[in-house]
């Protein structure tokens, strides 16, 4: 889809060449890859638009709210939220589990 | 009144909408086309045909990866997954989308190892996880996603990962929009354009559009309100006599794009002298594929395909609707044989199809006119 899924850097993990970070969308923490805001590196706190797996640009956090509003209003947070649960594959998880609590559907970034 | 919540700033949405009324007049038909499928999923959803005049129609574009691809590109994927050695993993939205022998999905059921993923970096993990199998990522998708292909494939050579291909359909839309202004049959006044492919090839490619064809375009977000302010630009472009580019979705779309993205593409990907897209036949210089320097990960050079082009069903009329030639409700099969439950065709099963997105909104009242903006 091409539609982008907002969510917050909390933490940086580079490993060598590896430029990956620890997003929160609604709760759910995955990791991801930044490799593509090389030029312009993203630092925990800011909001991504995430888009298979890659953080694709920043955005300010009110703009972070509303698309999570517009994924919800075109019936796309389902959608959204399996996709981000499905980063990394479920089995085998080779970074700590994160900590999930299922948000309801309605709720919107706090 | 519920609906009310749901549409942030509805004041605004009904000021848009009067300008849109006002500024349309009744003494010309406006005809306005939506690339993405994102878009055409919107227009549907928020029912905002509902509160356009009746002289503004909205056309659907091709910017729906899933739709473009003809058949035998998924014959082809499928046909490498045969060696039961091989891993095929793909995206959700390609595992449903009917191969002459079935979709992925029921080939899964006949005892292929298909996976879902949601990431290219997932299909990579796959093979770090695998090593004596073979994983084969069908990759699929405009600017927006090629770039991630693109990152995952340098990854995997950094790491010298051996046992990981892509089958690369990558494709891109400028030459599809080239295309529909090409194509006889198209009539279009301006364009509603692309809001996150834009984020990667930024606004300047789609000058050409504005200065040689004379075409407005406005780069659009997806709220209900940016598609109403982006028709609303169009409008006055076109009331002024002018064509330009204009960015409606600034707060996200740089005009230069992301350099990052377009070198890390550049690096891994060339583009095909020509490439097959439903409905609109060969276009030349449409499509990706990997570099010379990349070919152990290319699928087509580890691999044979068989490469036969398929038709679709002679019934179906998906290249039509992907021209925008035909609405989908004016398909023959559509809501009949063509259903979401049983596709016939990709633009039915594809959260990006025109079809899918017509079958499942278009028969309901929609939140938007109950906000009374008429």
């Amino acid at each position: 889809m091409c539609l982008a899924i907002p969510g917050k850097i909390v933490e940086l993990m580079s490993s060598g060449d590896q430029e990956s970070a620890m997003v929160e969308v609604v709760g759910v923490r995955r990791k991801i890859d930044v490799g593509l805001l090389s030029e312009d590196r993203p630092v925990p706190g800011d909001w991504v638009l995430i888009h298979v797996g890659f953080a694709m640009s920043k955005i300010s956090e009110a703009d972070a709210a509303d698309q999570m509003r517009t994924l919800r209003m075109l019936g796309e947070v389902e959608g959204a939220m399996q996709e981000v649960q499905g980063y990394g594959l479920d089995s085998d998880r080779d970074d700590a589990p994160a900590e999930y609590t299922a948000p309801p559907i309605t709720k919107a970034i706090q | 009144m519920r609906f009310v919540d749901e549409f942030r700033k509805p004041e605004l949405i009904s000021k848009a909408a009067e300008e849109i009324r006002r500024l349309a007049g009744t003494d010309r038909h406006y005809r306005m086309m939506e690339v993405c499928g994102g878009h055409t999923h919107a227009i549907y959803r928020f029912g905002l045909k509902d509160i356009l005049p009746e002289n503004i129609e909205l056309i659907h574009g091709p910017g729906c990866p899933v739709c473009v691809l003809p058949m035998g590109r998924i014959d082809d994927g499928l046909s490498i997954a045969k060696d039961p050695n091989v891993i095929f993993a793909a995206f959700g939205d390609m595992m449903r989308v009917p191969g002459t022998l079935g979709s992925p999905l029921e080939h899964k059921a006949r005892g292929m190892d298909v996976r879902i993923v949601y990431s290219p970096s997932d299909a990579l993990k796959l093979a770090r996880l695998n090593p004596d199998r073979h994983v084969l990522f069908f990759a699929i998708g405009f600017e927006t996603t090629a770039p991630s292909t693109a990152l995952t494939i340098l990854r995997a050579k950094a790491e010298g990962i051996h046992n990981f291909t892509v089958f690369c359909n990558h494709v891109t839309i400028i030459p599809a929009i080239r295309a529909i202004l090409d194509s006889p049959d198209m009539r279009l006044d301006a364009f509603i354009g692309p809001g996150h492919v834009s984020t990667v090839i930024g606004c300047r490619p789609y000058e050409w559009i504005a200065k040689d064809a004379g075409k407005p375009i406005a780069v659009s977000g997806f709220e209900p309100l940016d598609m109403l302010q982006s028709i609303v630009m169009l409008l006055h472009q076109l009331k002024n006599g002018e064509a330009k580019v204009e960015n409606q979705y600034k707060r996200v779309v740089p005009w230069e794009g992301n350099r990052a993205a377009l070198k890390a593409m550049g690096e891994v990907f060339q583009l095909r002298p020509y490439f097959e897209w439903r409905g609109l036949g060969f276009i030349s210089q449409s499509a990706l594929r990997l570099r010379d320097s990349y070919a152990e990960f290319d699928a087509e050079q580890r691999f044979e395909v068989p490469g036969i082009r398929v038709t679709d069903p002679r019934a179906a009329q998906c290249g039509e609707v992907l021209k925008g030639v035909l609405k989908p409700h004016q398909c023959k099969l559509f809501g009949r044989e063509c259903t979401p439950e049983h596709p016939v065709g990709a633009l039915m099963v594809s959260s990006e199809g025109s079809c899918a997105a017509y079958f499942n909104y278009e028969h309901r009242k929609t939140a938007l006119t109950q906000l009374s903006v008429a």
